[in-house]
């Protein structure tokens, strides 16, 4: 009982994690049809800005910030300089965010070099604390919180601001949108850099017990695009189930079956594609 | 139809690649199984991307099955090699067969993230599933191809004919089928797949066949890579072997057949090249992708001839960016261009 619920909790956790980076992936690409493959570089990016951070001020809020700042502005660039040139075609953005993905990689390797590093979980989080009858890493817990609020606000901004709205009617119908004089551009460029600081906090919150290694970026990356996947694209909710769904499987995996760990999380996504090619909330 | 100048090419390309390894030292050789290798698995994608429409990111996975397969199957299960390489371009095949119904009832953006996804998937397999794989070490010692000639087949340039020949032989294959009713049905449903499904034509069969015999082919270009190579690794079925094979086909031009060969010829050589002098080459093969998307969307070959029409017709040829919806027509024109 307490293994299943100990690793409940864990895959919970990792399932929050998961989130910020899907949540993002989901959302630009509900508004931009962009698939992202750099997302993955901005949860690596993130992670090591953190770790530049935390060693140079010992301060995990401000590496929260720094990455979330740094990540942001990357997506920014990247939007609105390059892929907004391309809008709607798939193949030029694809491979533009793939030649991003290898230079961001690349970078990271020649500025933090290749050894795994491991950011300190922030002190006051470096405890247990009871959850019925398992002590649970105080850390993975506020994880928990942290994905739960993130997934609130988003939900909050979209469906109940003026913002929120204009950016339905932006996923809706983009011509009809700027028929009737919304500005789009700004709108989209907002979006991507929001997602990719997103990605970026996702990369923060992950280091401490994922963290930071050449590669981490393409790790990530599937099981992001198996959220969205699973949940279906473009959907809040489709991100919202499609991590906890992936968080608990892939650690269910990783203790039952540690060979077939990365594995295993792709059997339940081709079972769901099998039956429901646009995933659970995904429209056609 | 190809034209008369393109058939010259077709054959002067040919007596070079048969001339080449008499003339050239064997260092350039070993680059030249190597572009024959790829440039096979790059040709195998073009059917999918140049010719269907279908990007996938994810076709490193049957090159990978190959060449994975041979390594269990000499190494864990001492199968001889012939029969090893037969089950593997079998066993590419029928994990084409299983990814296909997965992958070809989705639409555009969905194919892509999928094929993505179940690539990772299989490499996720390879490098955890280490009593069978060996994991992140791969798989040494693989034995060479053994044809029972008493050929040396650890000599280069022995070596370099045989997969000359499969690999002539399989793009051979993919030729006439790229030229016949089936083909053009293929690039019918990379123009519109919806009209192609009012003609009556059973759209998602043609796609999912092509995808078959794509990975199929991919597998054919996988168990050479066993058999030339010896060592097999997970970073060959990794997402960024399927996106070199992406650019390879870029790079040559989607949709031409042969230009692909060309593409995986560049990167090749040009990964040779770099890595003498710097360690930078995943930086500079982003630059290469992002390079390529702004100013040759249409391939080396494509800026090329649109830079030579422009000097001959003394005016300014647009190469420009496709207008219309690349995915739909990832070369437009260049398909057209015989």
């Amino acid at each position: 009982m307490e293994f299943w619920l100990a690793q409940t909790l864990n895959g919970l956790s990792f399932g929050a994690l998961l989130f910020l980076l899907a949540s993002g992936l989901s959302l630009i690409f509900g508004l931009m049809r962009i698939v992202n493959i750099a997302h993955g570089s901005y949860y690596l990016l993130g992670a090591y800005i953190a770790l530049s951070v935390v060693k140079a001020t010992h301060s995990f809020i401000l590496a929260l910030v720094a990455a979330a700042a740094g990540v942001g502005g990357v997506g920014f660039v990247m939007q609105r300089v390059f892929l907004a040139r391309f809008y709607r075609q798939t193949l030029a953005q694809v491979l533009l965010t793939m030649g991003f993905s290898f230079v961001f990689a690349d970078v990271a390797l020649l500025v933090w070099g290749g050894d795994p590093q491991r950011l300190p979980t922030p002190s006051l989080l470096a405890r247990s604390v009871p959850i019925g009858p398992v002590f649970f890493p105080a850390y993975r817990a506020v994880m928990i919180v942290v994905g739960a609020a993130v997934a609130l606000l988003l939900w909050l901004v979209l469906e109940k601001t003026r913002i929120g709205a204009t950016l339905r009617a932006a996923v809706d119908d983009q011509e009809m949108a700027r028929g009737l004089g919304i500005d789009v551009g700004p709108l989209l460029t907002g979006m991507f850099a929001l997602g990719a600081a997103l990605a970026g906090i996702g990369g923060v919150m992950g280091a401490p017990f994922l963290g930071a290694y050449p590669g981490a970026d393409s790790d990530v990356l599937p099981l992001a695009f198996a959220v969205v996947i699973i949940g279906g694209l473009g959907s809040l909710k489709g991100a919202v189930v499609g991590s906890a769904l992936v968080g608990i499987l892939d650690n269910f995996g990783k203790a039952l079956f540690p060979e077939l760990s990365y594995f295993t999380l792709f059997v339940p996504m081709a079972i769901i594609l099998a039956v429901r090619p646009t995933g659970l909330f995904g429209r056609a | 139809m190809a034209s008369r100048g393109r058939m010259a090419w077709l054959v002067a390309g040919l007596v070079a690649l048969v001339v080449l390894p008499r003339v050239v030292p064997v260092y350039f050789t070993h680059l030249l199984i190597l572009t024959l290798l790829y440039g096979l698995a790059a040709i195998s994608l073009d059917l999918l991307l140049g010719y269907t429409g279908l990007t996938s990111f994810g076709h490193a996975a049957y090159f990978g099955m190959g060449a994975y397969a041979v390594g269990v199957l000499t190494l864990r299960f001492h199968m001889p090699m012939l029969p090893a390489m037969g089950v593997g371009i079998l066993a590419a095949g029928v994990l084409a067969v299983l990814f296909g119904l997965l992958a070809t009832r989705a639409t555009q953006v969905y194919f892509i993230i999928i094929t993505l996804a179940l690539g990772m998937g299989l490499w996720g397999l390879a490098y955890r599933l280490v009593s069978l794989t060996g994991g992140d070490n791969g798989l040494p010692g693989i034995p060479p191809l053994d044809l029972g000639f008493g050929w040396p087949l650890r000599d280069a340039v022995a070596l370099y004919y045989v997969v000359l020949t499969v690999v002539a032989a399989t793009v051979g294959g993919l030729y006439r089928l790229v030229h016949s009713p089936f083909g053009l049905t293929l690039r019918g449903i990379r123009e519109s797949e919806s009209r192609m499904r009012v003609l009556g034509y059973n759209t998602w069969l043609h796609k999912y066949v092509a995808f078959v015999i794509a990975g199929t082919a991919g597998g054919v270009a996988g168990v050479l890579y066993a058999a030339y190579n010896g060592f097999v690794s997970p970073p060959d079925l990794h997402l960024a072997a399927s996106a070199e094979e992406v650019l390879m086909v870029i790079l040559g031009g989607a949709g031409t057949l042969f230009g692909p060969l060309v593409g995986a010829g560049l990167v090749v050589f040009l990964r040779n090249l770099v890595s003498a002098y710097t360690q930078r080459w995943m930086l500079i093969l982003g630059g290469i992708f992002i390079f390529t998307v702004l100013y040759a969307p249409q391939g080396v070959l494509g800026a090329l001839q649109a830079l030579l029409t422009r000097r001959r017709l003394g005016r300014v040829v647009s190469p420009g960016l496709p207008s219309a919806d690349v995915q739909a027509n990832p070369v437009a024109g260049a398909g057209e261009r015989t």
